[in-house]
């Protein structure tokens, strides 16, 4: 590049939010094994919430990565909000796709699973109770993928994807290519 | 694998243009597999036969589509076995299985020795677009050596036509429409009181994670698994079945 070269405005850095629902972290951990490569991410992109900010609301972005089912009443309410805000939502790892693993409680009643873990599990306190503080969000009857709840515009499958994976789909979205993984990188486990 | 053209094959049929011996009786797919060329299938097995429930068999011929494991080959026939709407078609079909079945792979000891997720992956399958069945189906863990879990059945019916070739009759499909689903034949309903032995050919056919044996899961470690680096297209038939 010259210094002579027109200035013209700076291309808009693109807006990535980041959240999880039902899930464990570790979409965001695999998320931040792109390593140094985050240093570069970091030049071309900007966070809007996560929970590696501190924004507690979503506001408008280009890219919204979902990891985690659907299992409570604030999942459905902070998906809504990723999707309302968000140009391009993407489901993130096995769990954002067809429930996950948490998706085995759907075996079982919700109430009793409650019961079990607060009040008759024997290591409890006597008199312990199943949590009814309305400031704790109920759980639903059974977990979901967030396809159930909202449109999904790509997912990223694995437990977790690989970084490679993660990678691969950013740097496709950032240059405007359509994202494809080839079979070596596809993993569902 | 070195291609394996039957010794009978006299007659030829055009696979994707190319010319391809077989014998008679034989089936598309038989004589495409025999002349080393894969088409993508998950109830048809070399000792077993046809069974005709995957539908991932598909190919185009006569102006329409049919199941290349109940196709007859016939002089001169033209078939279509890779397509755009074909890849279509199957993809869809492994979406539909997964949606159906709880094929939740991080927790099941069959990943990266499945065949069905492997012909996920070479379908490109980033996910099911469907949405989840959730079935409830209770784990049949009476046997001593084997169990299985029938949410990730997916009625291929190997195992009964194993057995049955073996002269157990352990196992049968039953029900109908989505309740469709693999019963032990026992009265009790239990594998634990049929006649099925580990050692039967039944016992180790089940090319998904739902007839298992007990305590052997997790024992290849991860890039050493069956399909970790090859689709099932890559493989011999020796890797390929069960
Ligand atoms: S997909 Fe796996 S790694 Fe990602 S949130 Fe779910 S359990 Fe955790
Ligand atoms: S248990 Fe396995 S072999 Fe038997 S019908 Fe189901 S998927 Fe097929
Ligand atoms: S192999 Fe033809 S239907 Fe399954």
């Amino acid at each position: 590049m010259t210094a002579t070269a027109p200035t013209t405005t700076p291309p808009r850095k693109i807006r990535i939010a980041t959240a999880s629902l039902a899930g464990c972290f570790g979409c965001h951990m695999s998320f931040a094994d792109i390593d140094t490569r985050l240093l570069a991410l970091s030049e071309w992109v900007t966070f809007d919430r996560s929970p590696l900010t501190d924004w507690k609301t979503v506001g408008e972005c280009d890219i919204a990565l979902i990891e985690g089912g659907v299992c409570n009443a604030e999942n459905v309410e902070v998906l809504r909000a990723f999707r309302r805000a968000a140009r391009i939502l993407v489901a993130v790892g096995a769990c954002a796709i067809n429930g996950g693993l948490p998706a085995q409680r759907n075996h079982h009643r919700v109430e009793a699973l409650l019961t079990h873990v607060f009040e008759t599990d024997r290591h409890l306190a006597p008199g312990s109770r199943v949590p009814n503080d309305p400031e704790l969000p109920l759980l639903l009857e059974h977990v979901h993928p967030i396809h159930e709840i909202v449109r999904v515009d790509y997912y990223l499958p694995g437990c977790p994807p690989t970084a490679e994976v993660i990678w691969t789909f950013l740097m496709d979205l950032l240059a405007g290519r359509e994202p494809h993984f080839p079979y070596p990188m596809l993993r569902y486990d | 694998m070195a291609p394996m053209t039957s010794p009978f094959a006299s007659e030829t049929f055009t696979l994707d243009g190319k010319p391809t011996p077989f014998a008679p009786g034989q089936t598309v797919l038989e004589a495409a597999l025999a002349a080393g060329h894969y088409i993508p299938h998950l109830c048809w097995h070399p000792e077993m036969g046809n069974h005709g429930s995957c539908r991932l068999c598909v190919v185009e011929a006569n102006g329409r589509i049919h199941a290349s494991c109940a196709l007859p080959a016939q002089p001169g026939l033209q078939v279509v076995s890779k397509s755009e709407t074909l890849t279509r078609v199957r993809r869809t079909l492994l979406e539909m299985l997964f949606a159906e079945g709880n094929h939740f792979c991080p927790g099941c000891e069959k990943s990266g020795d499945c065949l069905l997720q492997a012909l996920a992956y070479a379908h490109g399958m980033t996910a099911s677009h469907f949405d989840p069945f959730y079935p409830q189906r209770r784990i049949d863990a009476s046997h001593p050596d084997l169990w299985l879990d029938p949410n990730r059945c997916i009625l291929c019916g190997l195992c009964v036509r194993a057995s049955l070739a073996e002269g157990k009759e352990a196992l049968v499909i039953g029900g109908r429409g989505i309740a469709s689903r693999l019963l032990a034949t026992s009265p009790s309903g239990l594998l634990g009181d049929t006649a099925l032995a580990a050692t039967d050919r039944a016992a180790r056919i089940c090319p998904v994670g739902a007839l298992n044996f007990k305590e052997v899961g997790f024992a290849s470690p991860i890039g050493k698994r069956r399909f970790d680096h090859r689709p099932p297209e890559a493989m011999s038939d020796k890797e390929r079945y069960t």
